[in-house]
């Protein structure tokens, strides 16, 4: 969309990216400048900048709650920490032909899921029900020395729905299976602690807890079998070759720190306005409801499914309002689909087609809040008026004149 | 997000001709829940004249799905019958100052719906024989069933072949990747192998896909030369092959073609002429070009 943002523009589109915190900025800026030293040399350019990471190390341990801080390792982003660790599952076990994920993850491990398909690896994808829940007998069956990883996401991007995946890690290591979880989207809004956990694997992105874009982190539990998808250089222990991303690293230990700090306030504050929100919208609009499990999932999500019209058209209303969000709609990703995960959960088409996603995050007000309680109806209103499915007071039954398109 | 031009969001956001006609007398109903859209088209035609009186457009779908059902309503009022089928989707797309790849569906819908509309009002049934796949190429919009079919229809084997017959993968060739996995998926169900080494069919049946040897190789393109020579002769010009080296065949013009302005386009036709003999491409070349590079 061409269409500037209004000046004053409500952000709620923070399971997308969020923006760099300008204490984060703060932190980075000498790193481009009088900091600019390889922490790999043995002057003092260097060495100042190793003690950067060593601290930055230490802050990412702290909110995950590491044992070590070795266990943290460096990457570009999400993307590049989940196939890292699939990758190296498969390459230190190379007898193990099969996996286990979900069809609701992000497409970081969906796709390449599937590419490993074509290479000959069984992947089994664990389904949900109606609310996006897994079924832990379904995944329990699945369980067996033929299982090279387990990947499973804490927390969904789209609904925001969690996976009980502390339990699911402790069964696949009874089960003597390794296990990931893509934790990009939990990662700063829950409490988390790995160290009592049997979680092998896990994935941060940086620019989802308001550090940089280009930054990741893949835990890595010690004693886990590993094989490097980069080698070249002894960084972060040989495990993730190539020199440092400094600044981001120093800005990710930032971010770290201050979501520790705010947890609290995601957990109340955020949480508040995210149900206002939601209760302000399902009370003024008819034919619309909240997709995934509402007692179980971010404090800071909200996707709302309503009927009749479509995502896009909905955002670009919005957007002309100066309200960012999101949508699982076809047309939003260019792709003839709806969104995966609303089709998982069995949403209906009319539907899935017109979920728009709500991500808050501490950056928010509840004047804002208000402000696109106030916005939604009437463009929900507008489009329906042009639906061909919904007649002037509610949607066209039936019986004789209903819409039933020749489909293609 | 889309790069959407001014008439597109201009039409989105105000649109024309939204809800039913009253009193329609033509309905078309199409579309495609599972790609979110579907549009109502209602027309008041005429009688007499088959002139189309009003049209108006009920649409679920995005932005520039609303745009286009608003400017196919636009196009066509004051259109006859006859000629509102001529509408393309094209013109519907050209009309909004284009749309981007991924949307050209939305134009297409829109026509589909003024041909059921039509058919309605005429008493005949309108069936849909468009078939819509997962785009694959971005750069010409593209998209998997008519690549599948192309490759099934005309027993296509290779990328460079999709691309000639489809244009899919002419582009920035990101999506190779792509086409080469519908490729092996198509020739698998034909109990063949996809083989990315393998050259397209070539034109001369006689090279058999193989290479050809040297020897083989300069005498084809002596054959080729010596079809050409009647005709220099006959304008008092000759040619005679000088030198094969790889891809660059060396020649020299004689009798009236020295110093004839139209050389180089006779070289152009000799080097076509030898190209589609020898499946393979060669630059003919002045045998001068030859010495000065030595």
């Amino acid at each position: 969309m061409t269409t500037p943002p209004d000046t004053q523009g409500i952000y709620l589109d923070n399971n997308a990216t969020t923006m760099v915190a300008p204490e984060v900025v703060e932190a980075m800026l000498p790193f481009f400048t009088e900091q600019f030293g390889n922490a790999s040399s043995i002057h003092a350019y260097g060495n100042r900048v190793g003690h950067a990471i060593k601290q930055a190390r230490q802050q990412v341990q702290a909110l995950l709650g590491a044992a070590q801080d070795s266990e943290i390792v460096f990457t570009s982003c999400g993307t590049e920490s989940d196939s890292t660790a699939i990758l190296s599952a498969i390459k230190a076990q190379p007898e193990r032909k099969e996996i286990i994920t979900t069809v609701v993850e992000h497409p970081a491990i969906l796709a390449l899921c599937q590419h490993l398909e074509t290479e000959g690896y069984k992947v089994h994808y664990l389904t949900v029900d109606g609310k996006g829940r897994l079924d832990i007998q379904q995944y329990m069956d699945l369980l067996s020395d033929r299982v090279a990883i387990v990947s499973v996401m804490w927390a969904n991007n789209e609904s925001g729905t969690l996976f009980p995946v502390q339990e699911m890690a402790e069964l696949a290591k009874s089960a003597g299976v390794l296990f990931h979880t893509d934790a990009v989207q939990a990662v700063g809004k829950l409490p988390i602690d790995l160290k009592d956990t049997a979680i092998d694997m896990l994935s941060v992105s940086g620019h989802k807890l308001h550090a940089p874009k280009g930054i990741g982190v893949l835990y890595l539990k010690r004693n886990t079998r590993f094989r490097p998808l980069l080698r070249g250089g002894h960084q972060e222990r040989g495990r993730r070759a190539g020199t440092e991303n400094s600044a981001s690293i120093v800005g990710l230990g930032k971010a770290c720190e201050m979501a520790m700090e705010h947890m609290e306030y995601e957990k109340t504050a955020v949480r508040a306005m995210r149900d206002r929100l939601e209760q302000g919208i399902l009370a003024a609009v008819p034919n619309c409801f909240v997709t995934g499990d509402p007692t179980n999932r971010l404090p800071n999500t909200s996707n709302i499914a309503f009927e009749y019209i479509e995502g896009e058209a909905i955002l670009l209303l919005l957007n002309k309002l100066g309200i960012a969000a999101s949508s699982g709609s076809a047309c939003t990703s260019g792709s003839l689909e709806p969104s995966h995960v609303m089709r998982a959960m069995g949403i209906p088409f009319t539907a899935a087609h017109g979920t728009t996603r709500f991500s808050l995050s501490r950056y928010n007000r509840m004047e804002e809040i208000d402000r696109v309680i106030e916005a939604v109806p009437p463009i929900v209103a507008k489009l329906r008026k042009l639906s061909p499915y919904w007649s002037d007071s509610g949607p066209v039954s039936d019986s004789a004149g209903a819409f039933a398109p020749a489909y293609a | 997000m889309w790069d959407y031009s001014e008439k597109v969001q201009e039409h989105f956001f105000n649109p024309r001709n939204a809800g039913a006609v009253p009193d329609a007398n033509a309905t078309g109903d199409v579309g495609s829940l599972s790609c979110g859209d579907a549009l109502r088209l209602t027309l008041k035609v005429d009688p007499e004249s088959e002139v189309i009186l009003d049209a108006g457009f009920q649409t679920f779908g995005c932005g520039s799905a609303i745009a286009s059902s608003s400017a196919l309503t636009e196009i066509i009022k004051g259109m006859t019958l006859n000629e509102a089928l001529e509408v393309t989707n094209q013109d519907i797309a050209d009309y909004l100052d284009g749309l981007p790849a991924e949307k050209m569906h939305c134009s297409v819908m829109g026509r589909e719906a003024l041909q059921a509309a039509i058919a309605n009002y005429r008493g005949e049934e309108w069936k849909d024989d468009h078939e819509e796949g997962a785009l694959v190429c971005k750069c010409f919009a593209v998209d998997a069933v008519l690549i599948e079919n192309t490759i099934r229809s005309n027993g296509l084997s290779t990328v460079e072949e999709v691309a000639n017959y489809t244009k899919a993968g002419g582009g920035c060739s990101a999506c190779h990747e792509g086409v080469e996995a519908i490729l092996s998926r198509v020739l698998a169900e034909q109990g063949k192998t996809f083989d990315p080494y393998a050259r397209a069919p070539e034109a001369a049946p006689s090279a058999g896909g193989r290479k050809l040897g040297n020897l083989e190789r300069i005498r084809r393109i002596e054959r080729s030369i010596e079809a050409i020579r009647p005709n220099l002769q006959r304008d008092h010009g000759d040619v005679e092959l000088i030198d094969v080296d790889g891809k660059n065949v060396y020649v020299n013009m004689t009798g009236a073609c020295v110093g004839c302005q139209m050389a180089s386009t006779t070289l152009d036709g000799i080097q076509q002429r030898i190209v589609e003999d020898l499946g393979e491409f060669v630059r003919v070349l002045p045998a001068k070009a030859m010495r000065k590079s030595a």
